[in-house]
């Protein structure tokens, strides 16, 4: 669980993708304690939103400004280290099990979290040491919000995190969000399904003008 | 940056890993050869250098084109970017994972191919140490190519376009050093082979960390 305080600022922002403007004029901020879920069409710019709020795209105009604790703005080259990502794909080995999978990026990020812990958590503690590829599409899931949770990280981003889980898994997600926004953390949530936390929305149309 | 390393190397060794590919494709490529030219032991032995360099070229270059692909493709290359480390640093322990699992064994097996050219004594050391100090180009160089061809579907072919040519310094001075060794001259090759491989294996990883930002924001 990151413990640091964080908020997330956004001013102005717009995102091109090839000729397309995907949006323009976005502002928002999303307090520390917040989350904010992020809605809309396919096609109307969520995963490009978040890539950009990880600094993988660079905005067309506007700026986004991460402040940790009190006041603390953090350069948009280091704003990658404070980010948790949870991306549409699952970024895990299919020949590792899910106990080496994790293992792996809990090494790669210095986390002191155990693995083994944070499997049981996830529900995962029978599959642990059975080849990722054997796993069902909402284990995968499981497994990528299991090393989301380790990577300790105060600003999460999520796309599409309902995606594939039984009811339980979307309580875990819920859960967790709530548990990672109680210490001062923030999220960002792209997702078309209704979320039950305290958040703010954000809608994008997908035409702008 | 270890468990980078760890992981990449357990990875070639699994099922699908491209490690034993490649050694298989070297050890037939250059088996063919000898088959293609026929028992002409002379021409043979003069060409061993040459062609060993060729195919430990060729077999390399058949597990770059997934070096930072398949973690591109998954989503991890997201997450390893996002990491403590430096991309740089991650391209250079991947760059490391990809010559312990094909140019070490290469260079391993490279004298029993050598048998199969009738190559006489004093050219196994001259070739045993040229693809030793020059397989780390052929992993390096071939590192560039990958990160900037990871997002092409068909990446796999483009790949050896951009990185044979570049390759062509190492593949001159490793096979020289062995023609060198034969005639029992000392020509240098192997000295400027060290100093291609080193200024390759130190640029390199700057250069894929480049490629693989560019991609990622593509």
């Amino acid at each position: 669980m990151g413990t640091a305080l964080a908020s997330l600022e956004v001013t102005d922002l717009a995102c091109v993708r090839g000729d397309r403007a995907l949006f323009r004029n976005l502002f928002f901020k999303v307090e520390p304690g917040r989350a904010l879920v992020v809605e809309g069409p396919n096609g109307s710019g969520k995963t490009s939103l978040l890539r950009m709020l990880a600094g993988f795209l660079s905005p067309a105009t506007g700026s986004i400004a991460l402040r940790i604790g009190p006041d603390q703005v953090v350069d948009a080259e280091d704003r990658g280290k404070h980010i948790g990502w949870f991306g549409h794909q699952d970024g895990l080995k299919p020949q590792l099990t899910a106990k080496e999978n994790l293992s792996f990026f809990a090494q790669l990020y210095s986390s002191n979290a155990d693995a083994g812990a944070t499997l049981e958590w996830a529900g995962l503690s029978r599959a642990a040491d059975f080849p990722v590829q054997y796993l069902s599409a909402g284990q995968k899931k499981r497994l990528a919000l299991a090393r989301l949770k380790l990577s300790e990280r105060p600003v999460w981003l999520l796309d599409e995190p309902f995606a594939a889980l039984d009811v339980a898994g979307k309580k875990l997600v819920e859960q967790m969000l709530a548990d990672h926004c109680a210490t001062g953390s923030v999220a960002v949530v792209a997702t078309h399904e209704a979320i039950s936390i305290p958040s703010a929305k954000l809608a994008l149309s997908g035409a702008p003008r | 940056m270890t468990a980078l390393l760890f992981r990449d190397v357990r990875l070639a060794f699994r099922a699908g890993g491209g490690a034993t590919l490649a050694l298989a494709f070297f050890a037939s490529v250059a088996a063919l050869v000898p088959l293609g030219i026929g028992p002409d032991l002379k021409l043979l032995a003069r060409i061993a250098g040459g062609v060993l360099w060729i195919s430990a070229a060729l077999a390399a270059l058949l597990s770059l084109d997934r070096l930072f692909q398949s973690d591109f493709e998954d989503g991890s290359l997201d997450l390893i970017a996002l990491s403590p480390q430096s991309l740089e640093a991650a391209s250079a322990a991947k760059i490391a994972a990809h010559w312990l699992t094909t140019g070490l064994p290469l260079t391993a097996l490279s004298p029993l191919l050598g048998l199969l050219f009738g190559l006489p004594p004093n050219g196994y050391l001259a070739l045993v140490l040229s693809l030793l100090i020059g397989t780390p180009a052929i992993s390096a160089i071939g590192a560039v190519g990958a990160s900037l061809t990871l997002s092409i579907r068909r990446g796999g072919l483009i790949l050896p376009l951009v990185v044979l040519p570049l390759l062509s310094p190492a593949v001159i001075f490793g096979a020289g050093a062995v023609i060198a060794s034969l005639d029992g001259l000392s020509n240098g090759a192997l000295g400027l082979l060290a100093a291609f491989s080193l200024v390759s294996v130190i640029l390199a990883p700057f250069a894929c960390a480049a490629g693989v930002r560019l991609n990622l924001a593509g």
